[in-house]
C-alpha cells in the first residue's frame, strides 16, 4: 500500500496520473489484441483487413496520448517528486524506483515502436519487424509498473481492469501460438469444378 | 549475411494526381494479405492464391488517392506507388 | 577463316581444348583497339544478341556498363541451369582461350577490372579446361584484368541474372526484385556486364575479323552463328554450331533424326515451346519464324519428341520438375505452377477424367474446364514473379494446349493414354537437383 501523505487530499494531477494510467494500460492492452487478430489474418465481411489494421495503428496512437498525459501529470505533481530524467531512464528515481523503473522502459519502449512504426518505408520492413517485436516486450512492463505502483491496485475496478486487461492479451496470445501453424493464404481452388 | 541490401521501398509518390502514376508490386515481398484488393478493388484483384493482380490500366486521379493509401497500407511495404517511368530505363 | 566457314567458335577444337600456342596460331591476335570504343562500335555494327536466352542486343548492353563511368564488373555466365542444353559446357571444354578473350575484350570497353567466370558445379570438363587455360594466360601474362572462376548451384535459376550477381555478391542464387538491374548495380553494388559465355566467344572474334565477317551468317536481322543442343530422337545428339536461319529440318538431319517421323519438337529448352512435328518441318532457326509459333531460340536447346511418345505426359513431367525448380520466393510462381502441375498430373492419373465423369452424372461442368482453368491459371501466372521462371513454364504449357489440344481433350476425358506410361523421352537431371542455393561452406 502507498505511503501516500495526506491521503485524504486529492490532488487533480494525482487524479489524472492515476485515470490516465488506467486508461492507457486499457489500451495499450487492446493495441496488443488488435495487433495479434491483425498477424493472424482474421476478416469477415464488416470488419476487412484494413480496419483491423488502421485500428491496431489508430489505438497505438491513442495509448500513446494516454500515456504522455499520465507522464506529464506525473512530472507536475507536487506529492511525489518524480523528474523529466526518470520518465524516460529506469529505476534512477527516490520514490518506488523498481515500478516507477519500469514505467520508464515500458514509456521509452513504446516511444520506439511508435518511432518505427511511423518510419516503416525509411528503416524497410525487414528492420521494422525485427524491433516490433518489442511489442511483446513492452505490454507485461506496462502491466507489472501498474501492479507494482500499487496506487489503486487494491481497488476493486483496478483490479477488475487488470485481470480483463491481462486475459484479453493473454486468450490472444495462447490463440495466436494455437494457430500459428495453419497457412494464411487461401489455399487452391478446387482441382476440378 | 544477406547479400545486396533490399533498400526499403520509397514512400509513396508525392507526384501531381494526373503525372501517370502507377502501382507496382514486389512478388518476393508479397504475402497475400489482401489489403490491397481491399482498398483499391477497381485497380487490384486476388488470385486463386491471394496474390495481387495489378490492373494495367493508369489511375485517374480520384483513384490516386486510394492507390497511395493501398501502397501505405501494404504490411510488408510490397505495394509502391511509383512515377510512369517509361521503357527507356527498363 | 572465311566469312562463311562453320564452325566459328568450334573451330580447332578438336578432341579437347586446344593450348594458348595452338588457339593463336588458329584464330589469330585480336586486331580492334580494346581501349572500348572501336570494339563497342564493331559489336554494335555486328548486330551480336547475348545468346543467353533473352537475345539482348549485345553492343547496347557494353554501351549501357561502359558509360557509368564507374568501375564494372565483368561476368561470363556459363551456370547453364537449362537441363537440355549442353552448349555452354561444351564451348568451355573446348574454346576456352575464346571465351577468355571475349572476357578480356569485354571487361577492357566497359572499364572493369575484375572479371569472373561462372560455371555450373558439375561442369568438370568445362572448369578443367577453364583452369588450364587460366594457368596457362597467366604465365604468358596476357589477361590484365583477374579473372577467377566460381562454380554456381546445380539449380535452373541460378543462371538467371539477378540471381547470379546475388550469388557472387555472397548471398543466396535467388532472383531479385529489379530494379536496379545489374547493370546498374550488380555484384558488390557494381554495374555487371553479365554475358553468356557463347556471347563473349563471339565478341573474341567479331575483334578479331570485323563485323562484316560476322554477318556473312545468318540473316539480316539475327546475324551470325549460335550454338545449339540437340537431343530426343536423334541418333547423334549433341551441341552443334549453326548459321542463325538455317531450318530446324537441316538441322535435325545433320543429327541423324527424321522429322517426319517425330511428334514433337520443343524448341527453346524446357523452358521453351513445343511445335508440332508438322510445323517443326517448315521451321528456320530465327526468331522471325519461330514467334510465330510463340518459340524462340532461347538458349538453343531442341529435343525431338519421338512419335509414339505422349506430348501430355511429358508436359506435366516438365512442369513439375520446373515448379520444383521455383526459387520459392514468390507466391503466384510457387503456388501457381503447383497448382497447374497438379493439375496436368490429373489428366494423366485418371483424376480429371474421373471427376468429369461424376460431375457428367450429375449434370454439372464438362472436360472443357480441366483446360480452360490451366489456360487461366497460366494467364494469371504469366509476369508475376520477380524472374522469368513461371512465364517460361506458362510458355511450355500454352504451346503444349495450343499444338496439341486434341492430345489434351483426349486425356481429360479418358485419363491415361497407353504411352503416358512409357519410358520419358525427355531427360530431367536425375534425382532432381536438391542442390542448395547457397554455396556449399
Amino acid at each position: 500500500m502507498t505511503v501516500a501523505p495526506l491521503a485524504a487530499t486529492l490532488s487533480a494531477t494525482w487524479v489524472l496520473t492515476r485515470g490516465s494510467g488506467a486508461v492507457s494500460l486499457l489500451l495499450l492492452s487492446a493495441t496488443v489484441v488488435l495487433g495479434i487478430v491483425d498477424v493472424t489474418r482474421w476478416r469477415t465481411r464488416s470488419l476487412p483487413r484494413f480496419v483491423i489494421d488502421a485500428l491496431h495503428r489508430n489505438v497505438a496512437l491513442l495509448a500513446v496520448a494516454f500515456v504522455g498525459v499520465h507522464v506529464f501529470t506525473t512530472l507536475i505533481d507536487r506529492f511525489v517528486s518524480i523528474g523529466a530524467v526518470d520518465a524516460v531512464v529506469p529505476f534512477a528515481g527516490s520514490y518506488k524506483p523498481l515500478w516507477l523503473g519500469l514505467g520508464a522502459i515500458g514509456f521509452d519502449l513504446l516511444l520506439a515502436l511508435i518511432a518505427t512504426g511511423m518510419l516503416r518505408h525509411r528503416i524497410g520492413y525487414r528492420a521494422w519487424r525485427v524491433t516490433h517485436w518489442l511489442a511483446y516486450a513492452c505490454w507485461p512492463v506496462a502491466m507489472l509498473h501498474a501492479v507494482g505502483m500499487g496506487t489503486d491496485a487494491s481497488q476493486p475496478w483496478m483490479l477488475g481492469l487488470m485481470l480483463a486487461c491481462g486475459g484479453a492479451v493473454a486468450v490472444a496470445v495462447v490463440t495466436r501460438l494455437a494457430t500459428s501453424g495453419a497457412t494464411a493464404e487461401q489455399p487452391a481452388k478446387a482441382l476440378v469444378r | 549475411m544477406s547479400a545486396r541490401a533490399q533498400r526499403p521501398a520509397p514512400p509513396a509518390a508525392r507526384a501531381e494526381p494526373d503525372a501517370g502514376a502507377r502501382l507496382r508490386v514486389n512478388p518476393i515481398a508479397c504475402e497475400a494479405h489482401g489489403l490491397c484488393a481491399e482498398l483499391l478493388p477497381e485497380r487490384v484483384r486476388l488470385d486463386d492464391w491471394g496474390y495481387p493482380i495489378l490492373d494495367d490500366r493508369p489511375l485517374t486521379p480520384a483513384l490516386v488517392a486510394h492507390a497511395r493509401r493501398a501502397a501505405a497500407a501494404c504490411p510488408t511495404l510490397a505495394l509502391a506507388l511509383e512515377r510512369d517511368r517509361s521503357s527507356k530505363n527498363q | 577463316m572465311n566469312a562463311t566457314d562453320l564452325p566459328r567458335l568450334l573451330a580447332g577444337a578438336g578432341r579437347g581444348a586446344p593450348s594458348l600456342d595452338a588457339h593463336l596460331a588458329h584464330h589469330g591476335l585480336p586486331s580492334l583497339s580494346v581501349d572500348g570504343v572501336g570494339l563497342v562500335a564493331a559489336v554494335e555494327e555486328a548486330g551480336l544478341h547475348g545468346r543467353g536466352g533473352a537475345a539482348f542486343p549485345t553492343g547496347t548492353k557494353l554501351h549501357a556498363v561502359a558509360r557509368t563511368r564507374r568501375r564494372a564488373v565483368v561476368v561470363a555466365n556459363g551456370a547453364e541451369g537449362e537441363p537440355a542444353s549442353e552448349k555452354d559446357g561444351v564451348l568451355l571444354a573446348h574454346a576456352p582461350h575464346l571465351v577468355l578473350d571475349g572476357v578480356q575484350l569485354a571487361a577492357g570497353a566497359v572499364g572493369a577490372r575484375e572479371a569472373i567466370v561462372a560455371v555450373r558445379a558439375g561442369a568438370d570438363a568445362a572448369h578443367a579446361a577453364l583452369a588450364a587455360a587460366l594457368d596457362e594466360r597467366a604465365r604468358a601474362r596476357r589477361d590484365p584484368v583477374a579473372v577467377r572462376v566460381v562454380a554456381t548451384p546445380e539449380r535452373y535459376v541460378a543462371g538467371e541474372e539477378s540471381a547470379l550477381t546475388q550469388f557472387l555478391s555472397g548471398g543466396p542464387a535467388r532472383p531479385a526484385f529489379t530494379p536496379p538491374r545489374p547493370f546498374e548495380r550488380g555484384v558488390g553494388g557494381r554495374p555487371t556486364l553479365i554475358q553468356n559465355v557463347e556471347t563473349l566467344a563471339h565478341v573474341a572474334l567479331i575483334a578479331r575479323h570485323g563485323p562484316d565477317w560476322f554477318r556473312a551468317l545468318g540473316t539480316p536481322r539475327e546475324p551470325g552463328t549460335a550454338l545449339v543442343t540437340l537431343s530426343g530422337d536423334v541418333e547423334r545428339p549433341g551441341v552443334r554450331e549453326i548459321a542463325l536461319g538455317t531450318s530446324l529440318q537441316t538441322l535435325v538431319a545433320h543429327g541423324g533424326g527424321e522429322l517426319s517421323h517425330a511428334k514433337a519438337v520443343l524448341i527453346g529448352g524446357y523452358f521453351g515451346a513445343w511445335l508440332t512435328a508438322a510445323d517443326a518441318q517448315t521451321v528456320r532457326l530465327d526468331a522471325a519464324h519461330l514467334r510465330p509459333h510463340g518459340a524462340s531460340l532461347g538458349s538453343g536447346a531442341i529435343a525431338v519428341l519421338p512419335r509414339d511418345a505422349c506430348v501430355v505426359a511429358e508436359t506435366t513431367r516438365l512442369a513439375a520438375w520446373l515448379a520444383r525448380e521455383s526459387a520459392g520466393q514468390c507466391g503466384p510462381c510457387v503456388h501457381g505452377l503447383a497448382a497447374i502441375a497438379d493439375l496436368l498430373r490429373g489428366l494423366t492419373d485418371g483424376r480429371v477424367a474421373r471427376a468429369r465423369h461424376q460431375a457428367h452424372r450429375r449434370g454439372r461442368a464438362t472436360a472443357e474446364d480441366a483446360l480452360s482453368c490451366l489456360r487461366r491459371w497460366s494467364g494469371d501466372v504469366a509476369g508475376r514473379g520477380a524472374c522469368r521462371h513461371p512465364d517460361g513454364v506458362v510458355r511450355l504449357v500454352r504451346s503444349a494446349l495450343d499444338a496439341f489440344t486434341a492430345d489434351f481433350d483426349d486425356h481429360a476425358r479418358h485419363g491415361a493414354c497407353d504411352r503416358c506410361a512409357l519410358e520419358p523421352a525427355l531427360p530431367l537431371p536425375s534425382p532432381p537437383s536438391r542442390a542448395r542455393l547457397r554455396a556449399a561452406a
